[in-house]
């Protein structure tokens, strides 16, 4: 609501900058109007093909079931069937592990890169171009880009006969493929472009002199990055973040795959419910699953206020 | 504007067909009295059938044949349990011929969206093996009864299906095309020989740490496990294809303990997996399917699907009229059903090591050699193919296993759904996220 409200403010004074005090309550009435219609595609949009299907799965999610038929009801059991299991508490904190390790590192890589492609490559043609090659890998599919590490990990695999080959192993390392392991190297693989982008965007508008400035001033170079690029990148950390972790905690299939089905995450549990016809307990799971997501997401807004700094 | 006079045209389709279900119908009553087949045909090539099943069955050179052989059109739909069974259920309208494996029956059954077979529309009855119509080995031996067996699944108890009989009827749930008995795949040279395995406990055997898989469907996945456990001698289960919940919960804390003692190094979930997992040496012993052991052997890796002294596991498939065929489609549903089973399936899919319901026609279309080799046993006579031609088996090689009654007849439980299922998978869950 106070994101409508500042908007349509914005637009009512950007559409009238002239207007007299005496017409004012009359221009924001038109100006909310017009916010009004400009964003009813988007919620219409939302509320049948987001809104509404939500609805459906809040609603399944109070049913009872048996083998094949999910039964109108309003019961709880769902729920506390999903809060008294040991398993929720476990799959949750596993998937919340990845999130953190993952974002972690895609974190550190994705400042990095995104740094040295706005501060180190000088011209723009070549930063064009190395932003080009960072999304090569996405002219692939995810699925491909994840299983080809499966060869490449395994017992038997590249990295092992090569860890042999050079004598510094002599056994192949077992921990390499099947393992928490495997699913970090995968997503992070898969994910960090989600961190440069948006880092990138936001470097990327930095007023350079600020930073020779700070130099000028006396800045040693890490005192410029801690104290103007990483707070003037804050926005694009923050949505980098909200793509890495919701990527995360949403996965099964890397999960599954990569840890060749030892380590299972809040989705792929959901999933074998699925398998087995029991809509019922999914549908609570996942609804539990959003809110959790959801506030993760809350919570990061709350600390950057990603519009204010999208718009300044 | 297109759209319009395509919905005219599709109403006109619609009333032809009506017309020719009509004319059907009749003509149908004269075939049966007059032993006149297809008379009819003429109002047949509008038909169209979809066939819906898993990978393994909806095969789409068969659907191609029985077109050409039959005049109307089968539309093969190769897709997941889960999904056919949620199709099945949810829009029954767009299956005709529901290709299902037995377990599907405990939900499908009594909900109205598969119809009855009645025994006197299956031509083959007499020629299909005792499995199915006896609940019986060719010897007359009764089958083990743990798990769904065959005979269970086969019969609703009247007209309305609305519960299995578990008996001989006169209604039948589905016409049986294909079964096979299912073991352990191992890696014979990474394992110290084919004759180095001979019980399912091996399985657990503290020398594979590390080394094994199982697949991650509760349903089968805990029956390999329990044939592990018994073998292994831990205790003995009432019904390894129906524990209770103190069973579950004994079997469930082994695997678990297994499990975090690195004994498993994967689980796999597709085909496809089970077949790298074993191709690659990460797992030299784990669940697997027959035609998972054939893809390892054809990448010229030794993979043995090896006979084990407690028996197999074993499954059945059959096809299923879904509820809404009448008039005309059903008969040509009926036609297309009796067709499986006369002999050109059944010698496709020998090839992939599947047995057929209806031995006796799948044997005009195998060579003698390809018999002897498949059904009986014997030393590949010459170089054996797969169904599209490829090489699977040099000269002189043996199926594993033996000849068909020699594998069929040993199975000790059948694939199931258990009464406690969902607290199965619930438990099971656990135990793979553990």
């Amino acid at each position: 609501m106070t994101i409508l409200d500042s908007t349509a403010s914005g637009l009512a004074a950007a559409a009238e900058p002239a207007a007299a005090e005496a017409a004012d309550e009359h221009a924001i009435n038109t100006g909310e109007l017009a916010s009004w219609f400009q964003i009813t595609p988007l919620m219409i949009i939302l509320a049948l093909f987001f809104g509404l299907p939500m609805l459906v799965v809040l609603a399944v999610s109070f049913f009872d079931f048996d083998r094949s038929d999910i039964i109108p009801a309003f019961i709880f059991d769902n729920y506390t069937d999903l809060f008294r299991s040991e398993v929720t508490l476990r799959l949750y904190l596993s998937s919340l592990k990845f999130a953190a390790i993952v974002w972690a590192v895609t974190l550190i890589l994705g400042f990095n890169i995104a740094y040295f492609l706005v501060f180190h490559v000088r011209s723009l043609l070549w930063q064009i171009g190395l932003f080009l090659i960072c999304t090569v890998p996405f002219l692939t599919s995810n699925i491909i880009r994840m299983i080809s590490w499966i060869p490449f990990l395994g017992r038997n695999g590249i990295f092992n006969q090569a860890l042999e080959g050079a004598g510094i192993v002599n056994q192949p390392l077992e921990f390499l493929l099947f393992s928490d392991f495997a699913v970090v190297v995968a997503y992070v693989h898969l994910f960090t472009l989600f961190m440069v982008v948006p880092i990138f965007n936001s470097m990327a508008r930095i007023d350079k002199s600020l930073l020779e400035a700070a130099r000028d001033a006396g800045a040693g170079r890490f005192r410029v990055v801690a104290e103007i690029v990483l707070p003037l990148s804050k926005t694009g950390i923050a949505l980098g973040s909200i793509f890495v972790v919701t990527l995360v905690m949403g996965d099964s299939f890397v999960v599954r795959t990569m840890s060749g089905g030892q380590s299972a995450s809040v989705v792929s549990a959901l999933q074998n419910e699925v398998a087995a016809l029991q809509y019922p307990p999914a549908a609570a799971s996942a609804i539990i699953m959003v809110i959790i997501v959801t506030l993760m997401v809350a919570g990061i807004l709350r600390l950057v206020d990603v519009r204010k700094e999208l718009a300044g | 504007m297109t759209r319009k006079i395509s919905g005219n045209h599709r109403r006109l389709n619609r009333r032809t067909l009506l017309k020719g279900a009509a004319a059907g119908g009749t003509l149908a009553t004269t075939e049966v009295l007059l032993g006149f087949p297809t008379v009819w045909a003429q109002n047949t090539k509008d038909v169209t059938l979809v066939h819906a099943g898993g990978s393994y069955a909806a095969i789409k050179e068969i659907g191609d044949q029985a077109t050409k052989d039959l005049g109307f059109k089968i539309v093969m739909q190769a897709i997941t349990d889960d999904v056919q069974l949620n199709r099945s259920l949810t829009q029954p309208n767009t299956i005709d011929i529901n290709n299902i494996d037995s377990t599907k029956m405990p939900y499908l059954v009594g909900k109205g969206v598969l119809q009855p077979v009645p025994v006197a529309k299956y031509k083959y009855w007499d020629e299909t093996v005792p499995l199915f119509t006896k609940g019986t080995y060719p010897n007359g031996q009764p089958v083990s009864s743990q798990g769904l067996s065959p005979l269970e699944a086969m019969f609703y108890d009247g007209k309305d299906a609305k519960k299995l009989a578990g008996k001989p009827t006169e209604w039948l749930t589905m016409i049986p095309t294909i079964y096979n008995a299912d073991t352990l795949g191992i890696r014979p040279d990474l394992v110290g020989g084919r004759d180095k395995i001979t019980s399912w406990k091996d399985l657990l055997d503290p020398k594979f740490k590390g080394k094994t898989a199982l697949v991650d469907y509760a349903p089968v996945g805990v029956i390999d496990a329990a044939m592990a456990i018994e073998a292994r001698g831990d205790f003995k289960y009432g019904d390894k294809g129906n524990m209770t919940k103190e069973e579950i919960d004994k079997t469930i804390k082994i695997l678990i303990d297994l499990k975090k003692g690195g004994h498993f190094r994967s689980f796999w979930s597709t085909f496809d997996q089970s077949v790298n997992l074993m191709a690659s040496g990460e797992v030299v012993i784990q669940s697997m399917w027959s035609p998972a052991v054939t893809a390892v052997r054809s990448r010229g890796i030794d993979c043995y699907f090896v006979p084990l002294k407690e028996g197999y596991r074993g499954w059945t498939v059959g096809l299923a009229p879904m509820a809404h065929l009448s008039g005309l489609k059903l008969e040509c549903a009926y036609e297309y059903m009796n067709w499986f089973n006369s002999g050109w399936q059944g010698g496709f899919i020998a090839k992939q090591g599947y047995y057929s319901a209806v031995p006796s026609t799948a044997k005009k279309f195998l060579t003698a050699e390809e018999w002897d080799y498949w059904y009986d046993g014997k030393p590949a006579a010459v170089d054996i193919k797969d169904p599209y031609g490829a090489l699977m088996e040099k000269k002189g090689a043996t199926r594993d296993g033996g000849a068909i009654w020699d594998r069929m007849g040993h199975i000790a439980c059948w694939n199931t759904v258990m009464d406690e299922d969902r607290y199965l998978t619930r438990r099971w869950n656990e135990f793979v996220s553990s």
